[in-house]
Formats: C-alpha cells, sequence, structure tokens
C-alpha cells in the first residue's frame, strides 16, 4: 500500500538523501524493501545513523527496532563512518591458506587497529571479508577498491604507509 | 518478440561477427579484472583504431576462460591461441600476431597450452559460452544460443513435459544438498496458490567458492533462461534473483541482462506471443551466510533478519509471502537450457548411475593450476588435483582437498579416488557443496584449518537455535585451547560429542554441517590434534621441571 500522506522529510536537507528516497519510491515504500533501502543509505551517506534509520523506519512504516535488528544483523551493514581509505583483508578458505592471518596481523600492527576498526585520524577503516570470490588470486587484498592479487605483505603495507602519510590523497 | 524473430536476430548477428576477420576475447571477470584486464580491453581497443583495424578486428568483455590463477586471460577468435598474464605492453604484440593461428612466436611465454589437461578434461555443458560470448550483449547471446530453449519450451512442450524433461535428466540441486530437480519442480507445480515464485539463490557465501559468480558474470542470460523455463513448468510468473552485495560486478550485469531481455520481450507479457507472463527482480544480500538456507533467504528477500525457520512447511508450499515457491542454485538454472536444447536422455548419460551431468568446481590452494572446471561426475579427486589442477606446488606434498566449505569435510590421501558424486563424498564425511575445493599442503595445520571453519560458523550463526549459537561457540573455544597448546586428550572425546550433539539438533543446515569440517579432521588426521596436545604438555612439563632457556613455556595461569 502506497503511503497516503506526505513522506516524511529527510533529517537533514542532504541532496542525498533523495536517491535514497527514490530507492524506496520505486519500491512503493513497501516494508520489504527494507534491505534495499538500507543499502540505499549506505552506498549515499556511507553508514547508517540513527537519524538516517529512524526516517526510513517512518518512511517504511516499520519499527525503528526491526530496523535496528536487520542493520545489526547483516555483516554488510555498517553503523559507524567509515574511514577515508579502506583496505580489506580477505579471510576466505584459499587465501587463509595462503597466509592472509599474516598479512592481516602485519597490517594491524602497522595500523595500531583490530580488523572492523576506523584509525583515529579517520583515515583508513580495516575491515576482514568472508570471501571475496577472488579464490584463483589468493591471498586478495582491497585496497580502496582495487584489488590486489596474490598480495605481497611489504607492498601493501608500503601503499598503506603512503595512505596514511596521506601522499596518495585524492 | 515473435518467435521467428529469434532467428532472425541469430542469424544477423551471427552474420556481422562472420564479417568480422578476428575476434579478440579479454576475460572481464571479477578476477581477471582486479588484474587490470579492463585496461587491456581499452589498450586493444585503442590500438585497433590507431592501426585502422575497426572493420577487420573486435575486441569485447568475455566471461571466465577458467584459469583464472593466470589471469588476466586473452582469447582470439574461438579459442585459439589463448594468451596469460597479459599486461597492456603485450597487446600490440598479440595484435601483431593475429593472423598466425599458433599466436606470435615472441610471446610464446605467455600462451596457454590448450592440450593440457587442465582444459582436455573438462566438459563444458554450463560454461560452455564463457569465454565466447559478451555477457553484456544479448544480440551476441542470441547468437551462441540463448533463448532458443525457452521458445522451444513455450511453443513446442507442456508443462508436464518440461517437468519430465528434467526428471529424466537426473538433475540434483547444485547448491550442496543434491535434491532431485525435477521432484522440487513438480511438487511446486502441484502446489495450489493464485501466484507462485521462483527464485534463484546467488548468497554464494561459502568461502573458497566462486562459480555462481562466475556464471551470473559470464553468462547471465543462461540463468534468466533457466529461470523462465522453471517458471512456465511450475506456474509461476514472477522471478527474485538473489544476489550478494559483495559481487557488485554480478549484479550490474544482471540488472543489464534484464533490462535487455525485457526491451527484447523475453521477459515480461505475453512471451514470444504465448500466455506466459514473466518478470524477473534483483533483491540484494547483505552479507550473511545463514540466506543460502532457503527459508532464511526468503525471510531476507521479504526485508527481515535472515532467520531460518522449520521446515515443514517447505518453500514448495509456503515460501515467499506465503505463496508456494521454487528456489534453485543459480548453476541448477544455468543447466536447464543445455537440458531442453540436447534432451534429458544426453544430459543423463554424462556422469555416474545417481549423479548425473557436470559439476563446476572453484579449484584453489596449493595447486599450480587454481581456477574453474567443469568436470563430468565420477571422476575422481585425484585426477582433479594431480592432472587438471597439476598437483601441489614442487617441494611440498599433498595433505588434504577440503570440498563443501565450512559445512563439508577435509578429506585425505587414502580416499582420493573415489569417484565425485554425492553420495561418495557424504560415505567418507563431507559434501558436495555448492563447488569450493581447496587443496591443502604439509604447511597447513588440520586443527587450524577446523579452528577456521569453526570461527566461520560461529560468527555466521544466526543465533535463533541454542544447540548452533552455544555449540560453535564451545567447539570453536576447545579447538583453540588445542591449538594454543593447552588441550588434553580427554578435550578429543568432548570435541567429538559436542560435535554430535550440535550436528543432531540445529536447527537448519547451518548448524547441522558445521562440525563437518572439525569431525572430519578428527577422523583423518587425529595425529595433528594428539601432536599438539602432546607439545603442549611437554612444554608445560619442562616449564615445571626447573631452570630452562626456551622460549615455549607456557604459564599455568592461562591452562584452563
Amino acid at each position: 500500500m502506497y503511503p497516503t500522506g506526505p513522506i516524511p522529510k529527510p533529517p537533514s536537507d542532504d541532496k542525498r538523501w533523495r536517491i535514497v528516497e527514490a530507492t524506496m519510491r520505486r519500491n512503493g515504500f513497501e516494508p520489504q524493501a527494507l534491505i534495499e533501502s538500507l543499502h540505499s543509505v549506505q552506498q549515499a551517506m556511507g553508514y547508517l545513523d540513527e537519524p538516517a534509520m529512524k526516517w526510513v523506519a517512518a518512511c517504511l512504516r516499520v519499527p525503528l527496532s526491526k530496523i535496528q535488528g536487520v542493520a545489526t544483523f547483516y555483516h554488510h551493514f555498517t553503523l559507524k563512518p567509515q574511514g577515508k581509505h579502506t583496505c580489506v583483508v580477505c579471510l576466505g578458505t584459499a587465501c587463509y591458506i595462503k597466509g592472509s592471518r599474516q598479512i592481516l596481523e602485519s597490517v594491524q600492527s602497522q595500523l595500531g587497529i583490530q580488523g572492523g576498526q576506523t584509525t583515529a585520524d579517520g583515515r583508513v577503516s580495516l575491515l576482514v571479508a568472508r570471501c571475496i570470490g577472488a579464490c584463483g588470486l589468493a591471498p586478495a587484498t582491497v585496497l580502496d577498491g582495487q584489488v590486489l592479487a596474490k598480495t605481497d605483505t611489504d607492498l601493501l603495507l608500503k601503499r598503506l604507509q603512503s595512505v596514511t602519510d596521506g601522499k596518495a590523497e585524492s | 518478440m515473435k518467435p521467428e524473430d529469434l532467428a532472425s536476430l541469430a542469424d544477423k548477428q551471427r552474420a556481422i561477427n562472420a564479417a568480422c576477420k578476428h575476434r579478440i576475447g579479454v576475460c572481464t571477470e571479477s578476477g581477471c579484472v582486479s588484474s587490470q584486464s579492463d585496461q587491456i580491453a581499452a589498450k586493444f581497443n585503442e590500438l585497433v583504431k590507431s592501426r585502422g583495424l575497426q572493420k577487420d578486428v573486435r575486441v569485447v568483455g568475455v566471461g571466465c576462460m577458467g584459469l583464472c590463477g593466470n589471469g588476466p586471460m586473452v582469447k582470439i577468435d574461438d579459442g585459439a591461441p589463448m594468451y596469460q598474464n597479459v599486461t597492456p605492453e603485450h597487446c600490440a604484440a598479440i595484435l601483431d600476431g593475429l593472423d598466425s593461428p599458433l599466436g606470435n612466436p615472441q610471446l610464446r611465454h605467455l600462451l596457454c597450452d590448450l592440450n593440457q589437461p587442465f582444459f582436455r578434461r573438462q566438459k563444458l555443458v554450463v560454461r560452455s559460452n564463457s569465454g565466447l560470448i559478451d555477457p553484456e550483449d544479448i544480440n551476441d547471446c542470441i547468437a551462441h544460443g540463448a533463448y532458443e530453449s525457452l521458445l522451444k519450451v513455450l511453443t513446442e512442450l507442456s508443462p508436464t513435459d518440461v517437468i519430465n524433461q528434467i526428471t529424466l535428466s537426473g538433475l540434483r540441486g547444485r547448491g550442496g544438498a543434491g535434491f532431485p530437480t525435477g521432484l522440487k519442480w513438480s511438487t511446486v507445480a502441484k502446489a495450489g496458490g493464485p501466484s507462485k515464485f521462483v527464485i534463484c539463490n546467488g548468497d554464494e557465501g561459502d568461502p573458497g567458492a566462486f562459480m555462481d559468480r562466475s556464471v551470473m558474470e559470464g553468462d547471465p542470460h543462461r540463468v534468466i533462461e533457466g529461470m523462465a523455463i522453471a517458471a512456465y513448468a511450475v506456474g509461476a510468473d514472477h522471478g527474485v534473483i538473489y544476489v550478494r552485495a559483495e559481487y557488485p560486478l554480478a549484479v550490474k550485469r544482471l540488472t543489464r541482462a534484464i533490462n535487455q531481455a525485457m526491451r527484447h520481450e523475453l521477459l515480461g507479457n505475453s512471451l514470444f506471443g504465448t500466455r506466459f507472463n514473466f518478470n524477473i527482480e534483483i533483491r540484494l544480500g547483505a552479507g550473511a551466510f545463514v540466506c543460502g538456507e532457503e527459508t532464511a533467504l526468503i525471510a531476507s528477500v521479504e526485508g527481515n533478519r535472515g532467520v531460518p525457520r522449520p521446515r515443514p512447511p517447505y518453500p514448495a508450499n509456503s515460501g515467499l509471502y506465503g505463496c508456494p515457491t521454487l528456489i534453485n542454485n543459480v548453476e541448477t538454472y544455468a543447466t536447464i537450457a543445455p537440458i531442453i536444447r540436447e534432451g534429458a536422455a544426453w544430459f543423463a548419460a554424462i556422469g555416474t548411475a545417481k549423479s548425473k551431468g557436470t559439476k563446476i568446481f572453484a579449484l584453489t590452494g596449493a595447486v599450480q593450476n587454481t581456477g574453474l572446471i567443469e568436470v563430468p561426475m565420477g571422476i575422481s579427486l585425484r585426477d582433479i588435483v594431480f592432472d587438471l589442477g597439476g598437483g601441489v606446488p614442487a617441494g611440498r606434498t599433498f595433505k588434504a582437498i577440503q570440498t563443501g566449505g565450512p559445512s563439508g569435510g577435509c578429506i585425505c590421501g587414502q580416499n582420493l579416488d573415489i569417484p565425485l558424486d554425492y553420495e561418495s563424498l557424504a560415505a567418507i564425511g563431507s559434501i558436495m557443496g555448492s563447488g569450493g575445493m581447496i587443496v591443502m599442503d604439509d604447511t597447513s595445520n588440520m586443527v587450524d584449518v577446523a579452528r577456521f571453519f569453526m570461527e566461520f560458523c560461529m560468527s555466521e550463526s544466526c543465533g535463533k537455535c541454542v544447540p548452533c549459537r552455544v555449540g560453535t561457540w564451545q567447539i570453536h573455544h576447545l579447538l583453540d585451547r588445542i591449538y594454543k597448546g593447552h588441550g588434553a586428550p580427554e578435550d578429543l572425546v568432548l570435541l567429538k560429542e559436542l560435535c554430535e550433539m550440535v550436528k543432531a539438533t540445529s536447527l537448519c543446515g547451518l548448524g547441522q554441517s558445521a562440525p563437518n569440517p572439525v569431525l572430519s579432521t578428527l577422523r583423518n588426521f587425529e595425529s595433528d590434534y594428539l601432536a599438539l596436545i602432546e607439545k603442549g604438555r611437554a612444554d608445560r612439563e619442562a616449564a615445571l621441571s626447573g631452570p630452562h632457556d626456551s622460549g615455549t613455556t607456557v604459564p599455568l595461569e592461562v591452562i584452563s
């Protein structure tokens, strides 16, 4: 059922909310489009914060508790802002067999954070993936969306260093 | 589209393809794209333009050619020669050697031997067009036979005929459990209700498996065609493809393919002038392994937490929004069109008595050739590892092969000669699974491997039922203790007991199969467990018996 009243106002006048609204409109503001809507929020805003979830709850007429439940259930959704750069270490089976745990440990000690955390200066987020499907290229890591096949730990650390030093700002 | 339009469209495109003297196929699937194959395609295009060869040479992005570990791959014309490990710098030389059927002799080191067992021993059914067609161009797919089977089904066969064909072919679900596809289809067909759904399970969450991703990226129209045929057979008019959000390229290709099919009226209302209507929408997963379980998947499509529910009722009777729902895996749908085209008897002639046809495996880990292979059922694991895979790297020895991901088991060297089919794998404590195959050499410790899989299951457990939620945590804790040298021989008894309990009492497939990696390593590689326990004991004794200088002591307070 399409909502009869006006659509609730977005949390701010940021234009990116329009993209999210378009996604919800395309799905007829149906509650079952919740996951699609959250994907859209995360894609537009980078993460899901409480005002965003409250707004989606009002638009789709679902309780905030349910949105909180869905958002925390799925690994893909993040409730915290991500760093400027992201480094993903794949811990899938093929990568694990080829030593990705050691890669992860080296990166953790260089950045001083654990997997799933962001450095205090907000520059780099370190993520751990279950499997990115690049098993033929194990061990694989992803730095800012670019997959590093058959990762060489030293090379990755060097690139990370230039990111943390701010030389690779873009 | 009218029935006769399909053939004329195919002819037209074939003529266009034939008018071009050479076709350069650059692999544009995730694996090769991550080694910059898109830059190679761009370079080829630039060179073709600057040399004025636009009329004679066409550069197309194609699907996976199999040998992902040696990517990026480039294929000339319909298969030979094929180059591996290509970089943009090689493009000019490849263009120079276009007219020679053996390729440019200067690039001999890049030529891929198509006669090696890796290619020779494969039997391509599902992947027959992968690496040949341009998945982003529906006309090219049609020229290679896409939607012919759908046309045949809609104009010549009744839904019962289709189900009979699938039953006769002996096809079993490729998602892992191996349920007979024909039986599933006829159950949904018999179920009553105003509307029915067809769902394609593309939530390939097994770490170490990427067959479905490759099929969706390399030949999306084949999946759509399979779903449409299934929908006709069971009486559904709406389809959903549930894809992992971690596969952005697969989502993009599928979306594009659906839009193209709708424009060509191969999806939509009154297909080929019949009364059959069918639409497909894509739903994104959000990173939950348990959503591969069918009831959890349905919950996720409905916008809820992906939590499974007890069966019955089975989705075949009460699935999406309470309607009868057919759920099959990507690979299963992709097998349908070839069966309809070539006939059930042709398919049933491949494979073993109980497992028909071919299966795609993702062969990775400690082998020379890593990538995707499609082999007839019944081939031995030894042939896969040592013939197709080229064996483990020099200087290492084979230790185990893991099939079925976190739900499967580790198979030791003694069992390498069993024929690969659903029953034989189950008999040695593993499963066919969706097709991940990870080879391990003597550097892998099996306790570590078991701990790795249990950590996966522990964090992916949805938390609904206690045996899985608590049991996986406890098993992981025990394994961790043993791995760190704090274990005792009694722990192995406890471990086995816990595993049997979780296996017998969990609600869904995730929990029921989670102990498999532990049980299979306990059975086949007990020495790894005992060695760690013994080493831990010796270290502690050394620590207690006075002064020492080794750094391997274990303080007493951490022994719990």
